[in-house]
């Protein structure tokens, strides 16, 4: 059978010379060179663009850590909008859809009963909260003054929204086309935080939290300048004197102009990636459009009110100290303060506790499993097991009662024994 | 045959003009769709959006909703408030395999089902040069990812259309656009989901040109899918994941968020077109290398 070879150009004959072979065989290797080269080019721009965006820390007159603080305080930045990034590696095992961290008990539940029963996962606000605990989730956020705002957890093809225009809360799940309403608590938090429980995530209340809890137990700095989202920043370094605690330091990145924080990172003592990573990735500081923030429940989707302030008052009884996230632990005690304040908690309702008590007792499966999760410990308070992540650790003791702080296991322990 | 086509042709044939390569082109359009494999394929992808609206119907028929809790495949609890979004549940049902699978046949079939066949052979004695005839092959395998895109999108638009209410369309944002906006996003969608399926069509073409057998090709352009998808399953393996071409499919549904989200979208777009270029060239390296035998 005749074979027909490809042609090279003009002539068309096969003339199987020897030089021609060689040429043929020449021709083939740089035609194969054009999809190696396309393929290297597209790796090497990948690579110089990353190298672009992380080089060059602007050039920014220097400032002290205390002017820096005033700035932050000063900023009065109503309007922004943007894409924030929220990294939380709490070394954790990264939990199944639909489960979520200590699903929050009494409160959370009652108050839209069994209604978030029947749409099978849970989707108010405080459920999303700790959806956010694990993993790497984006977030949009707009403000316009203090009560317009909107945050919305960009999800896989679904989004959660939770809008605050004026007095009205909205949560807005696509996913299962769940409307959550409830009414701001006016005065309660200066009127000013609208979801509040969402909101926990981004740079700016994380910030602000941080510096609350600022005092002279901890060494504030600025450790030179930085670029986030396109934006000159300086870096503000807070690290704990204590040595109990297990934060290593908070890092917060502070816009140089306007004293908005872009970046925060919190990273543990004994090193490695930082637990909490929020950041913007693109901000920008114009007025949103104002249409951003109205919403109307969608026709056919199921609209839940929510009872603002029942557990407006359950939350303000958790009592001072850090924030927790969750803001349903009814009967929360704060032991020390600061970086090493450490929360105790009474046994029926709290998160584990309940399996922690029974496990210990019947010696069955549960027990096992109980110490295989956590190492057991003994003390003058009885004995118990430690339950460790990268940041926080949680001591559950046999009679039913639950240590938590972001501190050492011995400090956990030490308190125990009061 | 009329004496005014015989001199248009003869012209054409004289002087290769883009006409020329649009007879290619057109001729190479006629191959794939009448083939009855292929009809068949576009008619599985209309019956997709008919089987999940009367899924849908006949589950809610007592006035509940679909996909409760968020189970189900994307948008299928809103399907009963406005059939548009059977338009969007189709696509994101269709996409992960039904619809690159077709696309995976045809773009596998392409070069190597005529080698197998023995007519590659007649199309390379016509004198219009390796590189344009794989340039045919491949606009035409991309009509071919428009036209199983938008028959999904149209058989979903009809279902729906006949079985539930439309009316204004309610983003994933929260936010109402009226309808003439909503079938306007519907469009953009199908536009991005048949660009999504570019990356897959030069694989397959790559894959055609490497082998003589027509069901070989298919089978591994099919199979190089299935691995992708199911190694883009695995958290352990998220390193490489930005580069596989099925990663940022679903990015499509960014365009029913107010204001749209854009960072994926382009990611999905910069990726088809890397491996349009990446595969495309070495499709074209061995294409125009290649001793034809049959």
């Amino acid at each position: 059978m005749a074979r027909i070879e490809p042609t090279h150009g003009t002539d068309g004959a096969p003339d199987a010379g020897e030089g021609t072979r060689r040429a043929h065989g020449r021709r083939k290797a740089v035609r194969y060179a054009v999809p190696v080269a396309v393929a290297g080019v597209a790796a090497a721009s990948i690579g110089i663009g990353t190298a672009l965006a992380s080089s060059g820390d602007p050039d920014l007159p220097k400032i002290s850590a205390q002017d820096l603080i005033a700035k932050m305080a000063e900023s009065d930045t109503q309007q922004l909008s943007g894409t924030v990034k929220v990294t939380t590696d709490l070394g954790l095992p990264s939990l199944p859809s639909g489960l979520s961290l200590g699903d929050a008990p009494a409160g959370g539940k009652a108050g839209h009963g069994s209604a978030g029963k029947e749409a099978g996962a849970d989707t108010s606000p405080q459920a999303k909260l700790t959806e956010l605990a694990s993993g790497t989730h984006t977030l949009r956020v707009a403000a316009d003054g203090p009560d317009k705002q909107r945050l919305s957890i960009v999800e896989r093809a679904a989004e959660y929204s939770v809008i605050r225009n004026g007095d009205q809360v909205w949560a807005y799940d696509s996913k299962s086309n769940t409307v959550h309403r409830s009414t701001a608590p006016k005065g309660m938090h200066g009127g000013k935080e609208a979801p509040q429980e969402l909101r926990g995530a981004s740079p700016q209340e994380l910030a602000k939290k941080t510096l609350a809890a600022v005092d002279d137990s901890t060494s504030v700095t600025v450790d030179g300048t930085v670029k986030v989202a396109g934006r000159d920043a300086y870096q503000l370094v807070l690290k704990p004197k204590a040595a109990e605690t297990t934060v290593g330091a908070v890092r917060i990145a502070v816009d140089a102009k306007n004293g908005v924080p872009l970046k925060f990172t919190l990273s543990p003592k004994n090193g490695g990636k930082a637990v909490v990573d929020a950041a913007f990735t693109k901000v920008g500081f114009g007025k949103p459009a104002a249409d951003t923030f109205d919403f109307k429940p969608p026709k056919g989707a199921k609209v839940i009110e929510d009872k603002a302030d029942g557990k407006a008052g359950k939350e303000h009884k958790a009592g001072p100290g850090k924030d927790a996230g969750a803001p349903d632990l009814s009967g929360m005690n704060v032991l020390g303060k600061g970086w090493t304040s450490i929360a105790e908690l009474k046994a029926p309702g709290g998160v584990g506790s309940g399996a922690g008590a029974k496990g210990a007792k019947d010696a069955g499966p549960a027990g096992a499993l109980l110490d295989s999760l956590g190492s057991k410990v003994s003390g003058s308070f009885g004995s118990g097991h430690v339950f460790s992540t990268r940041l926080v650790n949680v001591l559950v003791t046999d009679d039913g009662k639950v240590y938590a702080g972001a501190v050492t296991k011995d400090a956990l322990i030490k308190a125990a024994s009061k | 045959m009329s004496q005014a086509e015989v001199t248009t042709a003869a012209a054409a044939r004289s002087a290769p003009s883009p006409l020329w390569a649009l007879s290619l082109f057109r001729s190479e359009v006629g191959t794939v769709f009448r083939r009855w494999r292929t009809i068949a394929l576009l008619g599985v992808l209309a019956a997709v959006p008919v089987l999940v609206g009367i899924a849908v119907k006949m589950e809610t028929g007592d006035g509940g909703t679909a996909g409760r809790g968020g189970a189900g495949p994307a948008f299928i609890s809103q399907v009963t408030n406005n059939g548009l979004f059977l338009v969007f549940t189709s696509l994101a049902a269709t996409l992960p395999f039904f619809l690159p699978m077709a696309v995976g046949v045809v773009a596998g079939d392409s070069v190597a089902g005529e080698a197998s066949s023995g007519t590659l052979r007649y199309l390379l004695v016509a004198p219009a040069g390796r590189t344009r005839l794989l340039l045919a092959k491949f606009t035409a395998t991309l009509a071919f990812c428009c036209a199983a895109t938008l028959t999904v999108a149209a058989s979903a638009l009809a279902v729906g259309a006949l079985l539930f209410p439309l009316g204004d369309v309610t983003l994933i944002s929260g936010v109402t656009v009226s309808f003439g906006e909503g079938l306007l996003r519907a469009l953009a969608v199908a536009g991005a989901v048949a660009l999504s399926l570019v990356g897959i069509a030069a694989l397959g073409l790559f894959v055609s040109t490497l082998t003589n057998s027509g069901i070989a090709a298919m089978a591994t352009t099919v199979g190089l899918l299935i691995t992708a998808q199911i190694v883009d399953q695995f958290p352990q393996l998220h390193a490489v994941q930005p580069y596989l071409f099925p990663h940022y499919w679903l990015s499509f549904a960014d365009l029913l968020r107010a204001p749209v989200y854009w960072d994926q979208l382009l990611d999905n777009l910069g990726l088809q077109a890397l491996y349009a270029a990446v595969f495309g060239s070495a499709a074209w390296a061995r294409f125009t290398a290649k001793d034809v035998t049959a």
